[in-house]
């Protein structure tokens, strides 16, 4: 084992596939010489070469385009949108084009795709630069959707990612780049999609976060603790596929489930792993399903004001309290 | 115009171009009765373009296309059968997409088509993925990327164009200014005369050539196809063309200035090639009528074929959606 970085983890990811794989390339604005903006991929263009690792214009259709072209036509692209909220000046190659040409084809296709795209607030950097963005691409099938919340599952998920035929979009939280992990030191640790982790195990309560919203769950369950409330904090890893099975059999054993998303409260992940619980499971609930988020919120860029937006400890521990009604 | 093509080229490209436009009638007849439901986009009098287009891609060695929604005539050129995509355009599970794709979404991966683009613009980044692979695996096959003459004026036009310029891709970027985009004129849209003049902001050549002859796209698309298979980037063709009937559906196509249809019919580019061919005694005008009747033949069959199809089983909404 050692101890890496989250944004260690990526580049180790990539370095890892491209080795194993000649038909993976990476391409994005500044990923290759300068290393990325939030330098996460340095050294990549100096190892492979600048045929498989390309700085791209600043035309994030073409970059999106370019990688479904390629990946149709036998490549295993990686692309770079740098900061997710630009995935909305392309979601048409991402929505329409990526994840419905399998579809459209009637199967002739497959879109070996990963657009890595860094998420998330905390960090200062105001209404465009700071949403979480995975609902956009839940609504898109054909996608799937990975949420990496620690070093170990960025290194194992971004591998299975590259390796998948379908069109994947990986979000890293851009504040968690310098968070510390433990990974295994070979090379082929890889974590499927589609397989949610156990966090912490507990009876009085399911909570269900994902990437930094996993660490302010763990500080409302340690302070909870200590009041004789323990809490099952459950990492989904991926919402599309989301594994639905780790979560409802967790509902089953403590009747009551808190979902923690650092994101917008309508239509959020939050509410579909909710419906999914009262559909299959509603006579294991044994109070509300709460909801921990951003409400009708934008990121502001105040620092009070967004650390009082995004989903924090008193808020979680407020939620708990609630659906136990205590 | 460079050389003649051969006397078999010239003879696919016609009856190719004949088969085309008989298809293109039926299609909208049966668009009418309500047996194609949704929308089409036909391509009469745009033929030249893609049997032009078609005669320089090499599917079997990794040459890509993407078109528009108005991509019946480049998949027929490309060698999709009639059957299939009649069938598909009536929703039928021997439909080359399994009848989900419809009029609009044509895919033929063995003849090298990726897709028939219903966003426009969407096609042409795609269609420089292709060539990224073909760059980076040293295959030398190219992609081409059709468009109309309205496209230019979306943003992924122009990242696309650029990109593939900076990258000196193996793209071609065939545009079929056929004048109109839905019911604009071209100059109620565009600031420049001519598609091909956007070119230099690319430093890439633009070329303008007359779509209303099989051959002469044949030419531009090969100078191109040449210059893209030798690593030496990417061209824009401007295929000067004419739509015969309306953009879509039952557009009248009110917007025409009288007689512009006339004279545009005068320059058709099967009459064109026929005429040609007549001409360097390569064929008859008996000839030309056999392979009009005998397109009419092909036509009524693979409409009796699609129509005895079967639709998709129901099960199938949900397949292929991921692998
Ligand atoms: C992004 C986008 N905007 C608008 C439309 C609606 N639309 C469909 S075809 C078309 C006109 C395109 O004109 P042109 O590029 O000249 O192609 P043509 O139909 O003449 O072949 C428009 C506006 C669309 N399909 N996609
Ligand atoms: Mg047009």
């Amino acid at each position: 084992m050692a101890t890496i970085t989250y944004r260690e983890a990526v580049v180790r990811a990539l370095a890892e596939e491209m080795d194993r794989d000649s038909d993976v390339i990476f391409f994005g604005e500044d990923v290759g010489k300068a290393g990325g903006v939030f330098k996460v991929t340095p050294g990549l263009y100096e190892r492979f070469g600048p045929a498989r690792v390309r700085d791209t214009p600043i035309s994030e259709n073409a970059i999106v385009g370019a990688g479904v072209g390629a990946a149709v036509t036998g490549l295993r692209p990686v692309i770079e949108l740098m900061f997710a909220d630009f995935a909305a000046v392309t979601l048409d190659q991402i929505v329409n084009q990526a994840a419905k040409m399998r579809y459209m084809s009637g199967g002739q296709i497959k879109v070996p795709l990963t657009i890595r795209a860094a998420q998330g607030g905390g960090a200062g950097f105001a209404s465009q630069h700071s949403q979480c963005c995975e609902t956009w691409f839940m609504h898109a099938p054909g996608l799937k959707v990975v949420v990496p919340s620690n070093p170990a599952d960025v290194l194992g998920l971004l591998k299975s990612a590259i390796r998948d035929d379908n069109p994947v979009v990986f979000l890293e939280h851009k504040v968690q780049y310098t968070e510390k992990g433990e990974v295994p030191d070979h090379t082929e640790h890889v974590v499927p999609l589609g397989v949610a982790n156990i966090v912490r195990r507990g009876d009085a309560v399911t909570i269900v976060a994902t990437q930094r919203m996993i660490g302010v769950a763990q500080q409302a369950a340690d302070e909870l603790s200590g009041e004789g409330i323990t809490c099952e904090i459950i990492d989904p890893r991926t919402l599309v596929p989301l594994d639905m099975a780790t979560i409802i059999r967790s509902v089953q054993k403590t009747g009551h489930l808190v979902t923690v998303e650092e994101a917008v409260h309508a239509g959020g992940w939050g509410s579909e792993v909710a419906t999914r619980v009262t559909d299959e499971a509603i006579w294991s609930l044994e109070g509300p399903v709460v909801r921990v988020t951003l409400g009708a919120g934008i990121i502001p860029f105040s620092e009070p004001l967004e650390h009082h937006l995004i989903p924090h400890k008193a808020r979680v521990i407020a939620a708990v309290k609630r659906t136990l009604a205590v | 115009m460079s050389e003649p093509l051969s006397a078999a080229m010239r003879q696919q490209m016609l009856q190719r171009m004949i088969e085309i436009r008989e298809i293109e009638g039926r299609i909208q007849e049966l668009f009418l009765e309500n047996v194609i439901r949704g929308t089409t986009h036909l391509c009469d009098g745009q033929e030249a373009v893609s049997v032009g287009m078609a005669a320089v891609v090499d599917a079997a060695h990794g040459d890509t296309v993407t078109c528009t929604y108005r991509g019946h005539g480049h998949a027929l050129a490309l060698g999709l059968t009639m059957r299939s995509m009649v069938a598909e355009m009536m929703g039928k599970v021997s439909g080359c997409c399994k009848g989900k794709g419809g009029s609009m979404h044509l895919t033929d991966m063995p003849n090298g088509l990726i897709g028939t683009f219903a966003v426009v613009g969407a096609g042409l980044p795609v269609t420089n993925g292709a060539a990224l692979t073909a760059q980076t695996k040293g295959t030398g096959a190219l992609a081409l990327g059709i468009f109309g003459d309205g496209t230019p004026n979306i943003g992924a036009w122009h990242e696309a164009v650029n990109l593939a310029a900076v990258w000196k891709l193996p793209s071609i970027f065939l545009c079929e200014n056929n004048l109109y985009g839905e019911y604009s004129p071209y100059a109620d849209t565009a600031p420049v005369e001519n598609v091909a003049d956007r070119a230099c902001a690319y430093g890439i050549p633009g070329v303008i050539v007359d779509g209303q002859d099989a051959e002469a796209v044949y030419a531009a698309v090969k100078t191109a196809a040449d210059r893209a298979r030798a690593g030496d980037g990417p061209t824009l063709i401007e295929a000067k063309t004419y739509r015969y009937r309306g953009h879509s559906r039952t557009d009248p196509a009110a917007y025409r200035p009288e007689g512009e249809l006339d004279a545009w019919l005068q320059r058709d580019p099967i009459n064109i090639l026929a005429a040609r061919m007549i001409a360097d005694g390569q064929i008859t005008q008996a000839a030309v009528d056999g392979l009009k009747a005998q397109a009419a033949t092909d036509a009524q069959a693979a409409i009796d074929w699609a129509l005895a199809q079967p639709h998709p089983p129901l099960d199938a909404v949900h397949e292929d959606i991921w692998v």
